[in-house]
């Protein structure tokens, strides 16, 4: 399946939020996740479902101002 | 001399403590802090420096973002795991965003990651001087706040857009002294002042285009209540020695403000005693030639 990860073309197995983290190796990370600019709790990630298209974005902390 | 002031240097003297000072707290959405700076974490030469900054800037609260990662790079584990150590609450941004829902969104994630449920919400508008949205700014101020969020708006001067912001809920406002990381100081003094004299009861913070601790003590002297600065301690020569000359800086503007300044005048008026003056008959002997 064809998806965007940060803004990446990617071709992934993953059926949900949870297992995309898992097959990119974020699943111990701390992460944030939003699909198709909608943010997405940690505790959904296993039932969010992805789909041909999506836009998926992982977050981190970083620096600021 | 204004808000008890004299009563602090009284207790100060009798205790040996700093109490002009850390009897002044600073109230954000009812958490009370003794620091009156506060420090953002971006740009510094290198993570060691920048907890050498934070420390020596002895700042309460420092901005954090969010950004993407490639998997497996953990530089924003890193990073969390150097802020945490530092002891010191985090004020997440959501800064560069261009509209409301990317905002929302972003204000979300941030909560959720950072475990808090204040956010810096900046809503940018103009490429040019990242001047904010404030029609954005009102419109996701008021979705976060419905959501259980404690917005810090990044905002400008405006009268009008700061009214509207109080009506969206926010309880903290953050003016710019100038444009994001122009080092330009206070721009709008008139308008500044303005600001604070409309809305006296509410915590104003100077948010952005400090370049100097003149101009940090100058935000204290008219009364702000605090000042964030990033790029003016992260970019300086020797980052430490600036986080701490802001410390200072900040400290001095708000007891000069609190000890309540004199007033300007144009022409000049002696401050030693004109009557008793030696010399004072050949000064008038030579008026008289």
């Amino acid at each position: 399946m064809h998806i965007h990860v940060n803004g990446k073309a990617l071709d992934v197995a993953a059926a949900t939020l949870a297992a995309l983290l898992a097959e990119l190796d974020y699943e111990d990370a701390a992460v944030a996740t939003a699909l198709n600019q909608m943010f997405v709790r940690r505790r959904d990630r296993g039932d969010t479902p992805l789909k041909e298209g999506d836009a998926v974005e992982i977050l981190t902390p970083r620096q600021g101002g | 001399m204004k808000a008890d002031l004299k009563a602090d240097l009284a207790a100060d003297r009798e205790t040996g403590k700093d109490a002009v000072f850390g009897g002044d707290p600073l109230t954000l959405y009812g958490v009370e802090l003794s620091s009156r700076l506060l420090a953002g974490t971006g740009q510094y030469p290198s993570p060691a420096i920048l907890s050498r900054a934070i420390a020596a800037a002895r700042v309460e609260i420092v901005t954090v973002s969010l950004r993407r990662e490639s998997g497996g790079n953990q530089a924003g584990a890193r990073f969390w795991a150097l802020i945490r150590d530092l002891g010191v609450r985090v004020l997440p941004n959501t800064a560069g965003c261009r509209g409301v829902k990317e905002a929302v969104t972003t204000a979300q994630m941030a909560r959720e990651i950072f475990d808090t449920a204040w956010i810096k919400l900046e809503v940018i508008g103009e490429e040019d001087t990242l001047q904010p949205d404030v029609f954005g700014l009102v419109e996701a101020a008021a979705i976060l706040t419905r959501d259980g969020f404690q917005v810090f708006p990044y905002t400008t001067e405006d009268l009008v857009a700061a009214e509207k912001l109080l009506g969206a809920g926010c309880e903290v406002l953050m003016p710019w002294g100038a444009p994001i990381g122009s080092g330009r100081g206070l721009n709008n003094p008139y308008a500044l002042r303005s600001l604070r004299a409309h809305f006296p009861q509410v915590p104003l913070i100077i948010d952005a285009g400090i370049g100097a601790p003149s101009h940090a003590a100058a935000a204290m002297e008219m009364g702000f209540d605090a000042v964030l600065s990033n790029t003016a301690i992260a970019k300086a020569g020797d980052p430490v020695a600036m986080a701490r000359a802001f410390a200072l800086a900040v400290e001095a503007g708000r007891t000069g403000y609190r000890a309540d300044l004199m007033q300007a005048r144009d022409m000049a008026a002696p401050s030693t005693p004109v009557i008793g003056r030696a010399f004072n008959d050949l000064a008038n002997d030579r008026a008289r030639a």
